[in-house]
């Protein structure tokens, strides 16, 4: 809540129809409104209905980690532009934007720190830098937490939120798959535990590859996790798709997460596993 | 990057390659004339065109399929059906045979030649099941050191109702990590389309090859359209923009050959593109076979781990696209 403002309604006769696109502290499944200080007290969870918000990294990890305990690993890598990519608008200034947007160097943020007392090593996306997606410079920061994991011994915990790989960066962004499937490989001959927080969305690339890889997987409630999301499915294939269609909801009864876990519960959660695996 | 970079770097790459005590190979990354042709051609026609050409190409309905280079230089091919969990899948056939005398995997995404058959094999788009049946056969493999051939040619993984509900993205991360821990010998080459993570699913191998009008890219260049430029009409601009023709995925260091097709495109002489292609696979084996199965996977995930361009580069990747 950065200014004071004053809604001056005024009547035109010309006025634009009224925007399609709710306010993001909306509510999109039952139009509660919110202030940011209620939604951050809340976990950006809808006290009335449930609905979890997104959540970005930075927050995430405040409220994962223990208080000053995170300590940001490889916060230098940049996306380079390889293929001076240029659809409606240039690659490099989507890239600058969302940068200035998110105030993040990339659409995940790594690093040590602990929870409850134990040491950890996090991996989180965020949805709001160019809608989560994996370019190299996501699967590089992603391999060097899995390193970091391993040279400390310490379990990876790994928060994804993506729409799949950076169509920007061409072949490169489909090579982040293997790459970082490798990189778990690598976690799990060291034989350090991998815990994966899947939110809202983690969908095609990132499902794909190291998303899908964790030795325990939770998911948020009504978070979409799916290779291809419903919109394609449907013009691909004019399938009726069912209700719940490739929600975690869905995806735990096909058995492909292990557990749902409501955002207020889940350190308690992760400090459960941590001190299985420990 | 102006086109002379591109040039510059290309050359670099090439040079780079023939340096690499791994490719000796001539005929698969060597045979220096054909590249220094296909630079040329880089150089005279960077076009949209070329690229255009190559996905036309690559989705050419005569292009021969898996099975028509299986059944021109494999023998005693034993297919393999079925996933031991729910189906069998005809978009990706699976299979045992000998090459050059020595006992290999197959793995191949298949497309229909009718209408019957395409929509039987789903247009070689593969369900969950197909992926597993490969982990199955991947596992035979390893277990008795045969090495895996993959041959790709995928528009994508199957993007359905059933195959999210059993599971595509996690069957498509499980094939890629078997690979990665596979200690026999794995080849891969894209013979059609190399599309997204279907695509790779069956290609993290010790050799990535790639025939000289395949495409290889992230997304197709409809969907690419639809989701940047709100136009799947578009198609041609995405794929000018995503480049996921032979030459630039190796300029990117993404494969590490390029196979040769007779002129006009594999379609026009199946015999002879298999005839390459099979000299290209040999060839590729013969290259890894003094290697120890620890080595093949230590080199195979190293490889696979140096991919991407970003910033401020690693140390390896700086020394690999400066010239020594």
């Amino acid at each position: 809540m950065s200014e004071a403002r004053i809604d001056v309604q005024v009547e035109h006769r010309h006025a634009p129809p009224p925007s399609q696109t709710k306010h993001p502290n909306t509510c999109p499944k039952c139009g509660s409104h919110y202030r940011d200080d209620e939604l951050e007290a809340a976990l950006w969870v809808c006290g009335h209905c449930g609905h979890h918000f997104p959540m970005s990294a930075r927050t995430r990890i405040d409220w994962y980690a223990d208080e000053g305990s995170f300590v940001e690993e490889a916060a230098d890598v940049r996306s380079e532009d390889p293929l001076d990519f240029f659809d409606l608008r240039p690659y490099a200034e989507r890239l600058a934007e969302a940068e200035l947007n998110t105030g993040l160097g990339e659409a995940a943020v790594v690093g040590q720190a602990t929870i409850d007392g134990h040491p950890v090593e996090l991996s989180v996306m965020d949805f709001t830098f160019m809608g989560g997606s994996m370019g190299s410079a996501v699967g590089e920061k992603f391999s060097r937490a899995c390193d970091s994991a391993i040279e400390r011994g310490v379990p990876l915990i790994s928060v994804t939120s993506s729409g799949g790989a950076r169509m920007q960066e061409g072949i490169l962004s489909l090579m982040q798959l293997p790459k970082t499937v490798c990189a778990v490989e690598d976690l799990h001959d060291a034989h350090v535990p991998m815990i994966t927080v899947m939110a809202h969305p983690t969908t095609a690339g990132v499902l794909a590859s190291f998303a899908s890889l964790g030795d325990v997987t939770i998911a948020e409630p009504g978070a979409l996790i799916a290779f291809t999301g419903p919109r394609v499915v449907q013009q691909t294939t004019r399938e009726k798709l069912p209700d719940d269609f490739g929600l975690a909801e869905q995806n735990l009864r096909f058995g492909h997460v292990d557990a749902i876990v409501v955002r207020a519960d889940q350190r308690a959660h992760l400090v459960k596993l941590l001190r299985l695996f420990s | 990057m102006s086109e002379r970079d591109q040039e510059v770097r290309l050359r670099q790459r090439l040079s780079g390659l023939s340096r690499l005590p791994l490719l000796r190979g001539v005929r698969v990354v060597g045979e220096s004339e054909r590249l220094e042709r296909q630079l040329e051609r880089l150089q005279a026609d960077t076009s949209d065109e070329a690229i255009w050409r190559s996905v036309e190409l690559a989705r050419h309905q005569d292009r021969p399929y898996t099975l028509d280079y299986v059944d021109r230089f494999i023998e005693d091919w034993v297919e393999l059906h079925g996933d031991r969990g729910r189906s069998d899948d005809g978009a990706l056939v699976t299979g045992l045979g000998k090459l050059a005398g020595r006992t290999v995997a197959i793995i191949g995404h298949q497309k229909g030649r009718d209408v019957k058959e395409r929509l039987d094999r789903q247009f070689g788009m593969a369900y969950p099941e197909g992926y597993v049946k490969a982990m199955r056969v991947m596992e035979i493999a390893e277990r008795f050191g045969f090495p895996v051939i993959s041959l790709v040619d995928t528009p994508g993984a199957y993007p359905g109702v059933a195959a999210e509900q059993h599971g595509q993205g996690g069957a498509i991360a499980r094939s890629q990590a078997e690979m990665a821990r596979l200690t026999v010998p794995t080849v891969a080459c894209i013979i059609g389309e190399g599309g997204s993570g279907g695509a790779v699913a069956i290609a993290v191998s010790d050799r990535v090859l790639m025939q000289e009008n395949a495409i290889y890219s992230v997304i197709t260049p409809e969907g690419c359209a639809a989701i940047l430029w709100r136009d799947a009409g578009e198609a041609k601009k995405a794929a000018a923009a995503f480049k996921p023709d032979a030459l630039h995925c190796l300029e990117l260091g993404v494969i590490d050959g390029i196979v040769t097709e007779p002129e006009g495109g594999a379609q026009t002489d199946h015999d002879e593109a298999a005839r390459r292609l099979e000299a290209a696979l040999i060839e590729s084996l013969e290259e890894l076979e003094d290697l120890s199965g620890e080595e093949l996977r230590r080199r195979r995930r190293a490889k696979f781990r140096g991919m991407g361009v970003f910033a401020p580069a690693s140390p390896v990747q700086r020394s690999a696209r400066s010239p020594a």
